[in-house]
């Protein structure tokens, strides 16, 4: 069966203004509205609509993570993926652990593409889509802002620093996507009802056979130093004479 | 003592300045030996910029023709290649760098740090989470090969060497693999400074109304000499290039001089600013969140401040 794999991450809503704790240990997230990585969320609707054009015939959704992540998933399966996947661990993932146990999850669905947000935003890494694709010794195409399946090919722009690059990939592939790849559809609430009875598969990760461990040690949180208001002009002359005075213009 | 291999960025003739700001990141680890892999189809030119940057020990020039377009897919493995007995491997934080680099870090199975903007000795470093919201200190268990990209932003570049580096030419004998292939690129090439460095950045958001207006901020940068950058709003609806978007999940950008016009000031886009030297927000909306963090505010109509302002800077008044 041509299978699309979905990756999605369970982050601190896109609204919210992150604050650090006072103590230091991480970020404020008790009461905190959590919600599918933005970027996941493109990669979902990208998946949904390569099957829509029938190039293909299952989207699946996964996600690596403690219980609550269930919201996210049935929210995909809402959207509308056909099932969902949860790898179930309490522990912290870092993205070389997160590439792994999707690896096993590649081998487990054998799909035609790999579709990952290019970045979470709660820790920024933008790492796991790349890693996949090493460990899977298959193409990647990153940062994705257009993508069309030709048979067994994919042809993807990518935005990149200089501008819009194309890449040809032999499938299987990993993609990663960025904002402008698509506009992600809203959940309507029937769907809500139907996707309760769409099957959802949970995993313990330690089954997998991948080390959980973290390689890396937080050690402190901080807010980032503060930059203060400054002075406010009332017209352009005065905007430019400010500059003049700090040796800009 | 730490071995740290950059991976240089360019584009087939020139070394992209962001190299040498990996290099200053390097140099603040200390008795760092400096090695920069330059892979490219021809790298003569490349190889020999990358040696005169002060800081940098010797240069590996990997030439191959599968290298004459910059694909992970294609280089990672080459990277991987001569990493063994580096303790380090760093690239910039470019969309290059952010491409490649994790490709690197999972063939060679080590972790990787994105985003570098300190690093405070050999195992640890801080970077940016949650779009700039929290710092965190990174602390790595020494002896762990680590793999990270560099913040290019938080960097001065490396100045000139006195002395040219020596330049090695390396083979290569990874296997490279053909199932991805470069199409082509399309970008707008301009006579501007680049966006990621240069000096003065004229940036607009949402409120110019459309790519027409947005014109009028090209001919202020041409006044000022200036790069053009836009906020994600003006590029998600068509005002300007994918390429302009300054913010989390675009260019972080450190210019002197940050001129923000009709830009709201949303934190994903502040993130991407908040190294300048000097902010200016001109806004319609006296409560926009930009003006928390400008240096200089202007409460007005951008349509009539921005062509005042060309005209006062042109006639020197």
């Amino acid at each position: 069966m041509k299978r699309i794999l979905v990756s999605i991450k369970r982050v601190v809503d896109y609204n919210v203004r992150v604050r650090v704790k006072p103590d230091g240990s991480g970020v404020i997230t008790d009461g905190v509205k959590m919600s599918i990585n933005p970027f996941d969320e493109i990669a979902l609707e990208e998946a949904l609509r390569i099957k829509e054009k029938g190039l293909a015939e299952e989207v699946v959704v996964a996600t690596i993570g403690p219980a609550d992540c269930q919201q996210q998933l049935r929210t995909a399966l809402a959207m509308g993926a056909d099932r969902a996947l949860h790898v179930l661990t309490d522990a912290a993932i870092e993205p070389p652990v997160a590439a792994k146990l999707l690896r096993k999850l590649v081998d487990k669905e054998q799909p035609i593409l790999a579709i990952l947000g290019k970045q979470a935003i709660d820790d920024d890494c933008s790492q796991t889509g790349q890693m996949l694709a090493a460990l899977w010794g298959r193409p990647q195409a990153t940062f994705a802002s257009k993508v069309e399946i030709n048979g067994d090919k994919a042809s993807v722009t990518r935005e990149v620093d200089a501008g819009l690059e194309t890449l040809e990939v032999d499938l299987p592939a990993v993609i990663t996507t960025d904002l402008r790849l698509n506009e992600p559809r809203y959940v309507k609430l029937p769907d809500i009802m139907k996707a309760k009875k769409k099957p959802l598969e949970t995993l313990e990760a330690a089954s997998l056979g991948v080390p959980l461990q973290s390689a890396l040690q937080l050690l402190k949180f901080e807010a980032p130093a503060a930059r203060s208001r400054g002075v406010m002009v009332k017209d352009a002359q005065e905007l430019v004479d400010a500059l003049k005075k700090k040796g800009l213009l | 003592m730490s071995k740290i291999l950059i991976v240089a960025e360019h584009d087939g003739a020139k070394l992209n300045p962001a190299t040498a700001k990996c290099v200053s990141c390097a140099k603040a680890i200390a008795d760092a030996e400096i090695v920069v892999a330059v892979f490219a189809a021809d790298g003569a030119a490349v190889a020999a910029q990358a040696a005169a940057v002060s800081g940098v020990t010797r240069v590996l020039q990997v030439d191959h023709p599968a290298n004459a377009h910059a694909l992970a897919a294609t280089l990672a493995p080459q990277v991987a290649q001569l990493a063994p007995g580096y303790s380090h491997v760093f690239g910039p934080s470019t969309t290059f760098g952010k491409d490649l680099m994790p490709r690197v870090a999972a063939l060679l199975d080590t972790p990787q740090l994105s985003d570098v903007m300190a690093a405070e000795s050999a195992t640890r470093f801080r970077r940016p989470m949650y779009a700039g919201n929290a710092i965190v200190t990174v602390e790595v268990a020494a002896g762990t090969q680590l793999v990270a990209t560099v913040r290019t932003a938080s960097f001065e570049a490396a100045p000139a060497a006195a002395a040219a580096a020596p330049i090695e030419a390396v083979a290569v004998t990874a296997e490279l693999p053909t199932h991805t292939r470069f199409v082509s690129v399309s970008g707008a090439r301009s006579d501007r400074p680049d966006l990621q460095t240069a000096a003065r950045v004229v940036s607009g958001g949402r409120a110019l109304g459309s790519a027409d207006n947005f014109k009028i901020l090209y001919d202020l940068a041409d006044t000022l000499g200036a790069a053009v950058g836009a906020s994600r709003a003006a590029v998600d609806a068509g005002y300007a290039p994918n390429d302009l978007q300054v913010g989390q999940t675009g260019k972080i950008i450190a210019p002197e001089l940050y001129l923000a016009f009709g830009i709201s000031g949303a934190i994903q886009h502040l993130t991407g600013i908040k190294d300048a030297r000097t902010i200016v927000a001109v806004n319609k909306d006296s409560e926009a969140p930009i003006f928390e963090i400008a240096d200089i505010g202007l409460v007005g109509d951008l349509f009539q401040i921005v062509p005042e302002i060309a005209r006062l800077v042109s006639s020197g008044k």
